[in-house]
């Protein structure tokens, strides 16, 4: 399936399957919702949805300990509600651990602090500030930074985040952008 | 009411083989006892995330007892973990949850709802399996071997009281890097 972000759903989980995610750790988002018919459909992946993003990080620290490669799956907005676990779980215990999160407010041509949503002009100096490396995804192109993103993780012994835009990318379909 | 001692002691006696997950009062309860370096993993860091961290080692290990130690101001910091568990609804996870209706980490203020919030309600409304609520030392200790053997997720809400002097909680002394990885590597028999 392709959506109207431009980027593959089934690309995106054959991403997550060759990285050997083994649990994707989630609270639906706007701009990674598209991922969920696919994600249902990979039978390799266990889907634990969360009811606050803040709990997606210490149940990835737990099935981290557990063995499993967990992905945690939630938008900019939760990332920033998740700040306290993020702090002292995932950056103090060095967690290898890849956050996939959708990018709320992103346009590409606009100065990021000129965009409208504040969402989109405080991820990527939060994320710069904790020495989170990141990847963003605009489309299917990009697909490979998630494998990357993976292995990064697991070199530094840390976190690396992987930012969905796909508003960008259905904006510059519709002629917006 | 219970002392918390005293039942921390119970737990202790009974946890065999499982992961235990202790986080504030409740951890400084049960280091006082031994923390089991290879098996234990003490939360500090992260108020209200045991529970949570928890569930992830119950799905990741379901073959495995993970017995969480939580606080009654901990988890109304995360209180839609219940739900997450119960949607999950895994059989091996065992969450006790020391009510003294304080914050007693900062000195004692009551948390919200101290005297109204009943937990195992809570619990099994948002599906956990079953659960408990022990004001009462003895009832808890013949209850104990029976609730450690049934399927989860349990949870168990004890009415405590503290001893007059808490041990330390000594964060400082906790390497929680080396923590978790001791704990992944018995876990999974890799090296960590």
């Amino acid at each position: 399936m392709v959506t109207t972000s431009g980027i593959s759903a089934d690309r995106v989980v054959e991403a997550f399957r060759q990285s050997g995610v083994t649990h994707i750790v989630w609270l639906p988002d706007s701009e990674t919702g598209f991922l969920y018919e696919a994600l249902v459909r990979e039978k390799s992946l266990t889907l634990v949805p969360v009811a606050r993003e803040g709990e997606s990080m210490a149940v990835a620290a737990g099935l981290w300990m557990g063995g499993k490669v967990p992905l945690v799956l939630i938008q900019s907005t939760g990332f920033f509600e998740s700040g306290d676990s993020i702090r002292g779980l995932v950056l103090d215990l060095d967690l290898p651990l890849v956050m996939c999160i959708g990018y709320r407010g992103y346009e590409r041509t606009t100065p990021r602090t000129q965009r409208p949503d504040s969402a989109a002009v405080y991820l990527e100096p939060v994320l710069q500030a904790w020495g989170i490396p990141y990847y963003l995804v605009e489309s299917d192109e990009d697909v490979g930074r998630i494998v990357q993103a993976f292995r990064e993780a697991e070199q530094r012994q840390g976190p690396v985040a992987v930012l969905m835009c796909t508003e960008y990318t259905a904006a510059r379909r519709r002629g917006n952008a | 009411m219970i002392d918390s001692a005293e039942a921390t002691r119970l737990i202790y006696q009974h946890a065999g083989s499982a992961t235990v997950i202790p986080t504030m009062t409740a951890l400084r309860l049960w280091r006082a006892l031994g923390l089991r370096l290879e098996r234990d993993f003490p939360l500090v860091g992260a108020m209200g995330k045991a529970s949570s961290l928890g569930l992830g080692v119950a799905l990741a290990q379901p073959q495995h007892k993970v017995i969480i130690l939580d606080g009654d101001g901990s988890l109304l910091n995360n209180l839609g973990t219940l739900v997450t568990i119960g949607n999950m609804s895994p059989p091996n996870l065992y969450h006790f949850v020391y009510q003294d209706g304080v914050y007693t980490t900062t000195g004692g203020q009551p948390i919200p709802g101290a005297h109204i919030v009943r937990f195992a309600d809570m619990a099994r409304a948002a599906g956990y399996r079953s659960a408990y609520d022990f004001s009462d030392l003895e009832a808890f200790a013949s209850e104990l071997p029976r609730i450690l053997a049934q399927q989860g997720p349990v949870l168990v809400c004890l009415r405590v009281r503290h001893p007059p002097t808490l041990p330390p909680l000594a964060v400082g002394q906790i390497d929680r890097k080396k923590a978790i990885r001791q704990v992944r590597q018995t876990l999974t028999g890799r090296p960590a």
